[in-house]
């Protein structure tokens, strides 16, 4: 318990920036009109595709040779890239189609 | 170059891509810039990615470079590749599949950082609710793949669903509270919280019916984001938490908004799923005949009308008659006559799904009309074509409370003087409830696949 008080009081700045980030995304989309809701669902989802960082990182830090956790961290970083490449190319193939008018 | 810069550079390109995804998003508010937006976002993705890989701290074996570096190069071919390929229909359970690989990107995260951080509870507990997010966010995308593709057509109910879930529910939330509080290092138990949230995911998307799956995969597009955004807190990564904060608020807001469209609560298309209701209020008490037309009396109809409303659904989607759709639009435009499309917000399969259909065949913004501004305009019209929409025209969301749709804002079709219905058959819709607009004397059933249907139409129009 005390070490998650701690890690709150660590934190500080990170959660300010937590909570003035929630708002940022809720002001940003607020003014989406309909017509691009299914574009902008798909954008955000390749925005939170970021999460390959992450499996970025878990790879950068494993020994050379531990197989399992290479193997696992192989596998996060191609769904990591499945989700990014994929989810802007499916957005563009979408926003394309609106750019003739 | 000195380590130290490296790592100077890293901050830097983390805020710019941070500021792309804003920017990104915020241009992805207006049609015009939308698509620069969504390249700005990807962009700035790029430059995270290649930072991360580039201006690492310490040493790296060579055999990892090469293993990420192939990882990602399989990943954006594969990506690459079924993005381009997909059909448009095809798109919602699109994103709906690549949601689940981000997802399960997250959970992995957390099999792997566990062991490396025992002791700490603040980042154990970080790992651990990235993992289950991520893991429900994973398995729950795959089930609303599955049942947008049509695999799992029927929402499956145990009895009592919902109990079971919000018992599985804190079941997940008690054994992941456990695995901090205990300190425990023990894989079997971490692999067996992994198929627990997993199976979660399951449960939590197979009792909703298809018809609210659009909702449900925005909510789990929140969920993603916030795993992702677990992760920047675990690793104190400032990208990472930007964009998964930015989704996760953005997916959110996103699921409201569609969960208002339906003038549903999410607690109610979570836990009061489709179905309960429906037993009571649907197909016995329907009565009257239905009235069949055919082509030639719809062309003449639709001629002689100074004003016609097409209300496009999933049905123009699956046959893909958008393109014929445009045709007959412009066809009737030359002969004067006044042509609108009524767009619901929830028609299709997501959100906008009928205005990015639309859009492919080049029918124009303004021709497109959202449901509050068409509605009082019915009366004006002459002939209102429903082509393969069904739960959003019909009248018992607006008379029948014991509807399970009762209360759902529509498009109020029977405003019109004419209505001429295209379907496939007298099948129900997606949400599997009898329509009483069918029903009703003013409407036309039109029947025949939509694109036979209306390239039927379209030839018999020209020949007048």
């Amino acid at each position: 318990m005390e070490s998650i008080l701690a890690f709150i009081a660590e934190h500080e700045l990170m959660i300010y920036f937590i909570i003035l980030s929630v708002f940022v995304g809720i002001e940003v989309i607020g003014k989406v009109p309909t017509v691009l809701h299914t574009p902008l669902m798909s954008g955000a989802n390749a925005i939170h595709g970021v999460v390959i960082v992450g499996a970025i990182i878990v790879m950068l830090n494993t020994e050379p040779d531990n197989y399992a956790l290479l193997g696992l961290g192989f596998l996060a970083v191609l769904l990591g890239t499945l989700n990014v490449v994929g989810g802007f190319v499916v957005t563009d193939r979408m926003l394309e189609m609106f750019k003739k008018k | 170059m000195d380590i130290q810069i490296l790592q100077y550079i890293k901050s830097i390109i983390y805020i710019i891509a941070s500021v792309t995804f804003v920017v990104g998003l915020k241009m992805m508010s207006n049609p015009k810039s939308a698509r620069k937006g969504n390249l700005y976002a990807a962009g700035g993705m790029t430059l995270a990615i290649l930072a991360t890989i580039f201006c690492h701290e310490g040493a790296v074996s060579p055999v990892i470079y090469v293993l990420i570096v192939a990882a990602i190069a399989i990943g954006t071919i594969i990506g690459w590749l079924t993005a381009k390929r997909v059909q448009m229909t095809k798109m919602p359970e699109l994103v709906s599949m690549f949601n689940g690989m981000g997802g399960a990107c997250a959970a992995l995260i957390g099999l792997m950082e566990f062991h490396h951080n025992i002791g700490d509870a603040a980042k154990v507990s970080t790992i651990i609710a990235g993992m289950i997010i991520g893991s429900v966010s994973f398995s729950g995308s795959i089930v609303a793949y599955l049942k947008l593709n049509g695999s799992m057509k029927k929402p499956l109910r145990l009895p009592n669903y919902n109990v079971i879930n919000t018992i599985m529910l804190i079941a997940v939330v008690v054994f992941g509270a456990w695995m901090v509080m205990s300190g425990t290092d023990s894989s079997v138990m971490l692999y067996a919280l992994f198929a627990v949230a997993l199976l979660y995911g399951i449960m939590f998307v197979v009792p909703i019916g298809g018809a609210d799956m659009p909702v449900v995969i925005s909510l789990l597009n929140s969920f993603t984001g916030l795993a992702a955004a677990f992760g920047g807190f675990l690793y104190d990564n400032k990208v990472m938490l930007t964009g998964g904060i930015l989704v996760g608020s953005a997916g959110t807001l996103l699921t409201i908004v569609m969960c208002k469209a339906m003038n549903r609560s999410l607690f109610n298309v979570i836990f009061g799923a489709f179905g309960e209701s429906a037993a009571s209020g649907s197909a016995d008490d329907v009565h009257g005949s239905i009235k069949d037309i055919s082509t030639t009396d719809v062309a003449v109809l639709m001629n002689y009308s100074k004003k016609v409303v097409i209300v496009p659904g999933y049905g123009l989607a699956v046959a893909q008659a958008q393109h014929v759709i445009h045709e007959l639009e412009m066809l009737l435009e030359e002969r004067g006559v006044e042509v609108k499309y009524a767009i619901h917000p929830v028609a299709g399969r997501m959100p906008g799904h009928m205005n990015v259909l639309l859009a492919e065949s080049n029918v124009d913004y303004g021709k497109l009309i959202e449901m509050e501004e068409i509605n009082p305009e019915f009366e004006q019209t002459d002939v209102v074509l429903v082509v393969g929409a069904n739960d959003v025209v019909n009248p018992a969301a607006k008379s029948d409370p014991s509807s399970p749709i009762y209360g759902m804002p529509i498009l109020e079709v029977d405003r019109a003087k004419h209505i001429i219905v295209n379907k496939r058959s007298m099948n129900a819709g997606y949400a599997g409830i009898e329509n009483l607009l069918f029903y009703n004397d003013k409407t036309n059933m039109f029947f025949g696949d939509a694109k036979k249907a209306l390239t039927d139409l379209v030839a018999e129009l020209k020949t007048m």
